[in-house]
């Protein structure tokens, strides 16, 4: 006989809204220090633009936020149809 | 003399005992293939094996040298880990097209001749295509069979080329062709496809996902970069691979941020990958062909990785949508760990494997100045992070709790698992074992401080914009739903094409019915009824139209009629007749 799933006795680790508010912490102030390290050290680079204060960082942010609203308004609106589409 | 065997075909002949052996000798036979092949390898010194004249050509079965053996070792490692994780399938399709597709790529990389190589390169496409049909459901039928006509229209295209090169330049040797003559561009194109070119990719979003838990690992390794490995032999330095690269790496990202099958996910971002490996070949210098090698070593191993964790997560759930997992953490630890460690491999993220060889792509980029590609290439690096390094773990394994609670993966397949999770770990962190067996030697150094600074930014702010769209809300959801790529063309295409011609051809079938089968042959009956009378009234119909006179028509009519119903013609008129057909008769005589 299955033991039927109480939900709250299995919150481990990853599921308990402390926990995540701790690592969301954690990963932001990791974030802020990744960028501060372009204030102390100067990156070896080959294009110019690469010489900015938090060049890639910044590209990484926008680059995603650019995929995620291109992907989310303009190409699902585009491709998206039912899951049986092929089907019938 | 050497007392090896041609390098394919230890898996392929050794294939065949698979037909009767049954239970733990068939499990010990398939994992002990790939190591006698290797062994096999090992045997064979660098050059050229097993050469004899067959028409006016030179085919040689094996031609070893630096490009074709990196090749050789990799696949060798995956066909071992694959065979190894398929170790509880107990199905002879499966096991033995399994064994024979990777000697097939085994086969393409050593040849040393066109025909040996198309007849192994049409061999992958026989035995890959079993192994997606083997799923046996409704979807896998269809995709392998729509797999199946495109690779062999693809293998097609490569046979007319080879013919032609073969009859222009007098010989079949296998080596640089290079983008000139009109057979160079069908050969070309032929490797396109299944190479999974933009337009040429949807076989690969449409199969790889349908194929069984086991398959997709082999699929995922060879088609794909047997191509890559005839390209950076016979195109290197092909300034269209780098345009094609980069719409290889630019537009699935987009597709898999949308995409809810998890394996259709990363089926996009393996297009994404080879995209890296094509810019690299197109690019041609020796930092950028050893940067597509490497990659392509890399991506066999973690694109494996990532295939694994999804499909041991169906073999336990029965499930691979986004919608329908989450929370797996807790009852798969393991293949989570093992999914994070291939996540961060594909991601590139400093001491695992995909920092070390994207990387060369990217230097090789900016330093022949190519501005546009470098920042497309950038643009794929943080797409690739994004889909496939956080959103693959994220949904399977965390994100909201499914519900499901399930067993750990089996066994054999955490092992095999594991072994390919530690040989990303340890390329990652001793790059130079991976280095010394490039195509050309190098001295590159990946970790230098600048570079690990900026990959590790990029990486973070990625993965930040990741986490404010999900608590802000604006991060698409997953929904069930199919998205249309250009394999729509073919599959709703040809239901209009067929109307379309059904159309055309019915309606040209109905004139012709109308007209000869029953217009005409009415007309004709009419006509045969009473032919002296129909011959006069339409000469006196001609006589009143041509005069315009009316009057006497209805009386020349009436004539007719009476005379042939009758047979009353006047026996004058019988003996005119037969004097005009004497006179012309004996006019012939004389003249001829």
């Amino acid at each position: 006989m299955k033991r039927p799933i109480d939900i709250d006795e299995e919150l481990r680790m990853f599921d308990k809204p402390e926990n995540i508010k701790r690592l969301l912490i954690i990963f932001f102030i990791a974030s802020t220090v990744v960028i501060l390290i372009d204030l102390v050290y100067h990156r070896h680079t080959v294009f110019a633009w690469e010489d900015y204060f938090g060049f890639y960082a910044v590209f990484g942010f926008v680059a995603c936020v650019v995929l995620v609203i291109v992907s989310k308004y303009i190409l699902r609106p585009l491709t998206m149809r039912k899951e049986e589409y092929y089907d019938d | 003399m050497i007392n090896a065997l041609p390098p394919a075909t230890v898996l392929i002949l050794g294939a065949l005992p698979l037909l009767f052996l049954k239970g733990k000798a068939k499990g010990t036979w398939m994992l002990l293939l790939p190591i006698l092949s290797f062994i096999n390898l090992m045997a064979l010194p660098e050059g050229s094996h097993w050469t004899f004249g067959f028409l006016n050509f030179e085919i040689t079965l094996a031609k070893v040298d630096r490009l074709s053996l990196i090749f050789g070792y990799i696949f060798h490692i995956v066909a071992f880990i694959a065979a190894l994780y398929a170790l509880h399938v107990d199905d002879r399709i499966q096991n033995i097209s399994g064994t024979i597709y990777a000697g097939a790529a085994l086969g393409v990389t050593f040849a040393g001749d066109m025909f040996t190589l198309f007849v192994f390169w049409e061999l992958l496409t026989i035995s890959a295509t079993f192994l997606v049909l083997s799923r046996r459901t409704k979807q896998a039928i269809g995709a392998g069979s729509r797999y199946f006509m495109v690779h062999v229209a693809g293998g097609l295209c490569l046979l007319a080329g080879i013919i032609i090169h073969v009859q222009t330049t007098g010989s079949a040797a296998f080596g640089y062709i290079g983008l000139e003559s009109f057979a160079s561009y069908l050969i070309f194109i032929g490797v396109g496809v299944n190479c999974a070119w933009p337009f040429m990719h949807s076989w690969l979003v449409d199969s790889y996902p349908e194929a069984t838990i086991t398959g997709t690992i082999y699929l995922s390794a060879f088609t794909t970069k047997t191509a890559v490995y005839f390209l950076t032999r016979a195109y290197p330095g092909t300034e269209a691979l780098i345009w094609i690269g980069v719409g290889m790496a630019g537009f699935p990202i987009f597709y898999a941020v949308i995409e809810n099958d998890l394996r259709r996910v990363l089926a996009y971002s393996l297009i994404n990958q080879v995209g890296f490996m094509m810019v690299g070949i197109g690019i041609g210098t020796h930092l950028a062909i050893n940067g597509a090698v490497a990659h392509a070593f890399n991506d066999i191993l973690f694109k494996g990785l990532l295939f694994m964790t999804m499909g041991a997560v169906m073999y336990r759930t029965g499930k691979i949508r986004a919608t329908d997992l989450g929370g797996l953490y807790k009852s798969m630890p393991w293949t989570c760990t093992f999914c994070i460690v291939g996540a961060a491999s594909i991601s590139a993220f400093p001491l695992f494997s995909g920092f070390v060889s994207k990387s060369m792509v990217m230097e090789a980029a900016s330093h022949g100045d190519l501005r546009f590609v470098w920042f497309v290439l950038l643009f794929a690096s943080a797409g690739v992070f994004h889909h496939a390094g956080i959103k693959i773990p994220f949904f399977a394994f965390f994100s909201h709790d499914s519900g499901i609670r399930c067993k750990e993966a089996p066994k054999h397949m955490l092992l095999a698992m594991g072994i390919a999770a530690s040989l990303c770990i340890f390329i990652g962190c001793f790059p130079q074992f991976l280095y010394a067996h490039l195509p050309f030697a190098t001295d590159y150094d990946p970790y230098s401080a600048s570079h690990v600074i900026s990959q590790t930014q990029l990486l973070f702010f990625s993965a930040l914009a990741f986490t404010l769209l999900l608590l802000g809300g604006i991060y698409p959801a997953e929904m069930r739903s199919t998205n249309i790529d250009f394999d729509w063309t073919y599959r709703k295409g040809s239901r209009w094409l067929y109307k379309a011609c059904g159309q055309l051809f019915d309606s040209i079938n109905a004139f012709g019915d109308r007209v000869f089968m029953q217009e005409l042959p009415k007309a004709l009956a009419r006509f045969v009824q009473d032919p002296a009378a129909s011959i006069q009234k339409h000469g006196a119909r001609l006589l009143s139209e041509s005069t315009g006179d009316e009057g006497p028509l209805a009386r020349r009519l009436a004539e007719a009629e009476y005379r042939t119903k009758n047979s009353a013609y006047p026996v004058g008129g019988g003996v005119f007749l037969a004097v005009i057909f004497l006179g012309v008769l004996s006019l012939f005589y004389m003249l001829f």
